[in-house]
């Protein structure tokens, strides 16, 4: 089942195209990990997914609903603000410097929005807290500001924070570039679990371990456009395209 | 004539010093979100360039910055009858010296607001807005209650100023302390109505300090 499907998107800041005609799909329970070079487009094409930016042109179908398709013209038309809305919904966002609420405790950070967008009541959501918390190895920091944490306590919080609104696809902007190695072990680990419970993901990240060892699907992006789509060993052990093998040599 | 005298003569008009800081203070702090909201408002009119609302923000806080507040008091006060001819009482005298320190304070909170909200890292809004929190919800919720933190020192300058501000009221004979002091001073030539009306603005300001400070320390539990 296609958990979200991406066709012909199409993304420029001013003069500079970010997005080339980028399209791909995500199965159900897939983890999707995106590599490629800093200026390759990945975080935009994160970004339009998750409505942080627009595309210019283009169709994105999340869980069966159209966030945006083309018109006669072929130039972006989006959904109702409702529809959007409901778009967003299916997805969550762990962002690279966490954005914590500061001024909220770790409980808070991970109740507000169930309480104030989903409708949950203070004791419903501060279960599914506690329990998210546990899952992450924070149920002694509930009541801590976050910062009052490390850097790998405050990307599981921002994690758990994401799980509270159960999202149907978890999006990962480059989560661990913020952490020394030790915390990035960390946040790797939590994403590892989320992959074996069938959580479905898409990971930009530049952890190539982690891409070839979790990740059931890769796509190297350069330059705005998708370069290679494929498993784990077909982009890693057996790309034949010179732009890939030229990158991942340096790692 | 003795200390306590003065003091006790001046009491009436400490009480109306003390009624026109705290009317200005709840008037101007709401005000002056207001017109911050208008200041950074993207709405325009015929064209991308042309903002009415900014520029009418931007001209409103231009010339209440730009005009000395006493003019301003004497405007509120006396514009009345002679743009309009309307008769002004005395009873006018309070709500003319709040209506002038209201929309004085508030033309300078909202460059402070404006300074504390667009300071704010855009992660923030970004956060919420992927959360599902409605716009006013993020703003009254999430970014609000840091861009007060981050502000309190430079709203705290602005309270200060305000407390030793109110003397300006003599302008238009609100008997607030400061006017209270001059005349007994005259009347009695003597300067120690002056000497008592200084510790008064002191004393004031002390407290105010104090409890700007006490909020900032209940503040500090985050960074």
């Amino acid at each position: 089942m296609k958990m979200l499907e991406a066709k012909n998107l199409k993304k420029s800041f001013g003069d500079n195209e970010v997005l080339k005609n980028i399209s791909f799909d995500v199965n159900k329970g897939d983890v999707l990990a995106i590599i490629g070079p800093s200026g390759s487009g990945k975080s935009t094409l994160l970004r339009c997914i998750t409505q942080l930016e627009k595309v210019d042109s283009g169709e994105i179908v999340i869980c069966g609903e159209t966030l945006v398709k083309n018109d006669y013209d072929g130039n972006a038309l989006y959904a109702s603000k409702k529809e959007k809305a409901s778009v967003a919904r299916h997805l969550g966002l762990v962002f690279q410097n966490f954005n914590l609420f500061p001024h909220f405790s770790v409980m808070r950070n991970i109740t507000e929005a169930q309480r104030k967008v989903l409708g949950r009541s203070k004791e419903a959501s501060e279960e599914v807290a506690r329990k998210l918390l546990k899952k992450m190895g924070l149920s002694d920091k509930e009541n801590a500001y976050p910062c009052e944490l490390s850097g790998g306590q405050q990307q599981r919080v921002s994690i758990a924070r994401a799980l509270a609104l159960s999202p149907d696809i978890l999006l990962f902007d480059e989560p661990t570039s913020a952490l020394d190695p030790e915390l990035t072990g960390e946040i790797l680990k939590v994403i590892r679990e989320l992959a074996s419970e069938k959580m479905t993901m898409i990971v930009v990240t530049h952890e190539m371990l982690f891409a070839k060892n979790v990740a059931d699907r890769v796509i190297f992006m350069d330059k705005g456009y998708i370069i290679e789509n494929g498993t784990p060993d077909e982009v890693f052990n057996k790309s034949t395209n010179e732009r890939t093998k030229a990158f991942l040599a340096k790692y | 004539m003795t200390l306590q005298s003065i003091v006790t003569q001046l009491g009436g008009g400490m009480l109306k010093t003390v009624l026109l800081f705290f009317s200005t203070l709840i008037i101007a702090l709401p005000l002056g979100l207001l017109v911050s909201f208008a200041r950074m408002s993207n709405a325009h009119l015929f064209s991308k360039k042309f903002k009415p609302l900014r520029l009418l923000a931007q001209v409103y806080i231009s010339v209440m910055r730009g005009t000395p507040l006493m003019l301003q008091i004497m405007v509120v006060y006396f514009g009345p009858y002679y743009l309009f001819g309307i008769k002004i009482s005395s009873s006018y005298q309070i709500y003319a010296a709040i209506i002038a320190f209201a929309i004085n304070y508030a033309a300078y909170f909202a460059e402070i607001y404006r300074g504390g909200i667009e300071s704010m890292p855009k992660g923030q809004y970004e956060a919420a807005k992927i959360l599902g929190f409605t716009k006013a919800q993020t703003f009254f919720r999430i970014i609000l209650p840091q861009v007060m933190k981050r502000i309190l020192p430079s709203i705290t300058n602005e309270v200060i100023t305000l407390v030793k501000d109110t003397s300006l009221a003599f302008v238009i004979a609100y008997a607030e302390m400061f006017t209270m002091a001059k005349r007994i001073a005259a009347k009695e030539t003597s300067m120690l109505p002056f000497v008592a009306a200084g510790i008064f603005y002191y004393v004031f300001n002390l407290i105010v300090a104090i409890v700007m400070n006490r909020i900032e320390k209940k503040m500090s539990y985050y960074k």
